[in-house]
């Protein structure tokens, strides 16, 4: 669903901020796959700052798809209908699988996913904000799939092109099916806001709890973005994380218009001269709160996840069991 | 319990009008057959092919890309490999 890679202002900085006069000089034949345009691949040579700022940020972004399961997994039992409730669930079964290719990319950069979940689970490594918040209403899964997938398309299409070549594969899979659940949580606010004034008031009630959260999701403003500057040079990134925002408002802006559905922003009004739409101030203070572990749901995931893990171990046991066993057999 | 240790597989797939294997991806899982069903959700949930094979990563050697110029070189300066480097004679057909 979503990866993005900052941090607090005050929380630890991630380590390739370290001044440029202390790194190694980079590779050359890293240097003109760069400048060629080129893909990165697991055996050629890169900076060791690169390689960390890739597994990191590709290992954040496959947490979050797994986080992610949750604020939707709550609403399948109570989908209202049978044909929502299959495609909820095709929804989750996507975000698994987008965890598990992410997995794999970060895994070629030599690290390993039970590390990395260990990472995840003692708090060492992030997931995405947005999964922090509750899920309240039914038409909650209509402004993620709108709103917080959406989001997601906006960051994730230019990263089809990011410069190391298993993240941006990754990438292209994982788009196609993105659109998917932009377009069926779309549908569930169409039919809601088309529906009796109580629907209409939930899907309205969702959207304007999703709203900001969603902008937030693009990072912090560019002038507040210490990570930036080196992820473009190394083309992980390609567009700003106020470029992303914008074009993410610009394009929400008419579909909610589509919607009859209003965006809580009062200064949200189209700026014929910049041809853009201008935003009222994003506070992203709360952003920081959020990552820092104090928004509504942090304690709540983690918990949920870590306590999956640690139920599971027996059967991972079970399976890992039978496998050598059988391994046994085959060479007997 | 310490976490049991799952090897990584990688996937291949052939689509429904696709001649050969395509590698698509890799995934974590105890046994060949465990990553067979894995692959089976993971990969092909949009018809996305018929025929599946499951490789430990393990077993696979790859080319150096250090060495890429010497060992992939032979081909490009035998260009009598190609028939275009053949002159024939105007009017013959069927050659």
């Amino acid at each position: 669903m979503y990866g993005n890679d900052f941090t607090a202002p005050d929380g630890p900085r991630p380590a390739p901020s370290a001044g440029p006069g202390d790194a190694p000089p980079e590779p050359a034949s890293f240097l003109a796959v760069l400048a060629e345009g080129g893909r990165v691949e697991p055996r050629d040579e890169m900076p060791e700052a690169y390689r960390r700022t890739l597994v990191r940020q590709i290992a954040q972004h496959a947490h979050s798809e797994i986080i992610g399961m949750q604020p939707e997994g709550n609403w399948i039992s109570r989908a209202p209908s049978l044909r929502r409730k299959g495609i909820l669930m095709a929804k989750v079964q996507d975000e698994a699988g987008h965890g598990l290719y992410l997995y794999a990319a970060a895994e070629t950069l030599g690290v390993d996913r039970a590390d990395l979940l260990d990472q995840l689970h003692d708090g060492r490594q992030k997931y995405s904000s947005i999964f922090n918040y509750p899920t309240l209403t039914w038409a909650d899964m209509g402004a993620i799939g709108w709103l917080v997938d959406g989001a997601a398309i906006v960051n994730q299409v230019p990263l089809c092109r990011c410069s190391f070549g298993p993240y941006a594969r990754a990438m292209v899979r994982v788009c196609k099916e993105e659109s998917f659940h932009q377009r069926q949580g779309f549908e569930i606010l169409h039919t809601l806001s088309h529906g009796t004034p109580a629907q209409k008031a939930m899907a309205q009630d969702a959207v304007d709890r999703y709203w900001w959260p969603s902008l937030m999701m693009f990072g912090p403003p560019d002038d507040d973005s210490p990570n930036s500057a080196k992820s473009m040079a190394w083309g992980i990134k390609r567009f700003s994380n106020d470029e992303l925002r914008q074009r993410f408002i610009d394009m929400t802006v008419p579909q909610a218009e589509v919607l009859g559905l209003t965006l809580p922003d009062p200064d949200l009004r189209w700026n014929e001269e910049r041809g853009h739409y201008d935003h009222g101030p994003i506070d992203f203070t709360e952003l920081f709160e959020v990552i820092k572990g104090n928004g509504p749901c942090n304690k709540e995931r983690m918990a949920h996840r870590v306590r999956a893990h640690e139920d599971g171990a027996w059967v991972r046991g079970a399976a890992a069991a039978y496998a050598a066993k059988h391994e046994q057999e085959h060479v007997a | 319990m310490s976490t049991p240790r799952e090897p990584l597989w990688e996937v291949f797939v052939r689509s429904r009008r696709g001649l050969n294997h395509v590698h698509v991806g890799s995934l974590h899982a105890p046994d060949a057959e465990m990553a067979l069903r894995n692959a089976r959700d993971v990969y092909t949930r949009r018809q996305e092919g018929v025929s599946l094979w499951v490789v430990p990563a393990a077993a696979i050697t790859a080319s150096s890309p250090e060495e890429r110029d010497a060992f992939f070189d032979p081909a490009a300066d035998k260009i009598y490999r190609h028939p275009t480097f053949y002159d024939v004679p105007e009017g013959v057909e069927h050659l």
